[in-house]
């Protein structure tokens, strides 16, 4: 008997310190049958990485509210092909200007989600495109 | 030797990330890597620590790993948290309490569901200790779930067990029941700056006298601040000291054994499990008999043999 769980790793890369989306977003994962990993605040993208390697994850959430996706979100994309995790699908979401979703795509984060979204699309979104 | 054991030996830590998720999901490739790495098993020390949710099982083994870091010993750690009987999902959320340690090369962290398993642990724990023991962790430490009291599971693989508790849970009957408290070889107080801890260790320590009177060891009660390490020194000389007691003993041997029958008994179980539960075999006949159990044309006792019957022919 086989049974493949998706793994999700749920991180809060940086200095912001608003997790209430990101509990929401673990939860509503969990209902839906995926063991969610959550690291909780104030995390550096090493350590988000260094967590995706041991726990196997398939999929690796990140949110932020300060601002500073454009460095943070993008160094974790990076930092996570570098070790080889190139299978792992990166999905974002906090309050992000529309105009940095395209630049953020074309770095490897596949979507981002921001306030208001159902979080039946987030589970949607991930059982379709989760690599493996 | 496949690729991945190898790697594995070599301490390579993405395939030893690989083979716990296989090994969790049943996976034919985990079952061939097992028999491969089982050789290699048998070096690590097991620590086992249980108790309720929320006494800071997390936050002291994260204290208790850096403490072995500085005695330049690798560790390997197992946070077990609950699944979702309803979802199958899972939140697992001890690694909070230890991303300080994430940097470390040393140190492993690995997150389990139970998966549907009730004594504490998941199905799986017992390949993931091994694992993390043939990668070459020195000490491999196990956090059950958060217990009530009655999940004692934990002491069929841990080499030393410590029961966690925090003041202000109940009164002296609590520490009387049968359960999570016969199982420590150590206790540990933690949060022990909370009111009420002096009563707290009077009543565990009036139970160690009374279940250890007549024996050659006295279970320790120790108190701990783990949020502030303190008490975390004592109680990693008093791991060491049971240990000692153990190889002295030769209860470290019995203790081995238990693991190893618990492990089989284990294999043996989810085998069956799904072979009994497998479309191709009987489900289709489990599910004919359910009919007739209902028509009453037979019961559960004979709907039963009849399985076994055709599981022992």
């Amino acid at each position: 008997m086989v049974e493949r769980k998706i793994r999700v790793l749920v991180a809060k890369p940086g200095l912001d310190g608003h997790d209430r989306g990101a509990k929401i977003v673990a939860r509503a994962l969990r209902d839906a049958g995926m063991e969610v990993i959550y690291t909780g605040l104030h995390q550096t993208a090493e350590m988000i990485v260094e967590a995706a390697i041991q726990e196997d994850v398939d999929v690796v959430g990140l949110s932020l509210l300060s601002g500073a996706h454009m460095t943070l979100f993008v160094d974790v994309a990076k930092l996570l092909k570098k070790n080889g995790l190139d299978e792992v699908l990166i999905i974002g979401g906090g309050i992000i200007p529309v105009e940095d979703v395209p630049k953020l795509q074309k770095e490897g984060i596949a979507a981002v989600f921001g306030p208001g979204t159902p979080t039946e699309k987030i589970v949607e979104y991930i059982i379709k495109n989760v690599k493996r | 030797m496949s690729d991945i054991v190898q790697n594995i030996l070599k301490g390579d830590q993405r395939s030893i990330a690989r083979l716990i998720t296989l090994a969790e999901n049943n996976d034919k490739i985990a079952t061939t890597a097992m028999k491969d790495i089982h050789p290699y098993t048998g070096n690590a020390q097991v620590i086992g620590i249980t108790g309720v949710m929320g006494s800071g099982k997390s936050t002291l083994i994260c204290e208790l790993t850096r403490l072995y870091r500085k005695l330049g010993k690798t560790v390997g750690i197992i946070a077990i948290d609950p699944t979702s009987p309803f979802s199958g999902g899972a939140l697992l959320g001890d690694r909070v309490r230890m991303m300080e340690l994430a940097m470390d090369d040393g140190v492993f962290i690995r997150s389990l569901g139970t998966r549907g398993m009730l004594g504490g642990l998941t199905s799986a724990v017992y390949d993931v200790v091994e694992i993390l023991d043939a990668c070459g962790k020195d000490v491999v430490i196990v956090e059950t779930v958060g217990v009530g009291q009655a999940e004692v599971d934990i002491i069929k693989i841990a080499d030393t067990t410590l029961v966690v508790i925090v003041p202000g849970l109940g009164d002296s009957i609590q520490t009387l029941k049968a359960g999570v408290m016969e199982i420590a070889d150590i206790y540990v107080i933690n949060k022990a700056d909370r009111p009420g801890v002096e009563q707290t260790i009077a009543e565990v320590e009036s139970l160690v006298d009374i279940t250890c009177s007549g024996k050659d060891r006295k279970t320790p009660v120790l108190s701990t601040i783990a949020k502030q390490g303190k008490g975390i020194d004592v109680l990693l000389q008093e791991i060491e000291d049971h240990r000692s007691y153990l190889e002295k003993t030769h209860l470290f041997e019995k203790q081995r054994r238990l693991r190893y029958e618990a492990e089989l008994v284990e294999i043996i179980r989810k085998r069956l499990m799904s072979f009994i539960f497998d479309e191709q075999t009987c489900k289709q006949r489990i599910n004919d008999l359910l009919d007739r159990i209902g028509e009453k044309k037979t019961d559960p006792y004979t709907a039963a043999e009849e399985i076994l019957g055709t599981i022992l022919k």
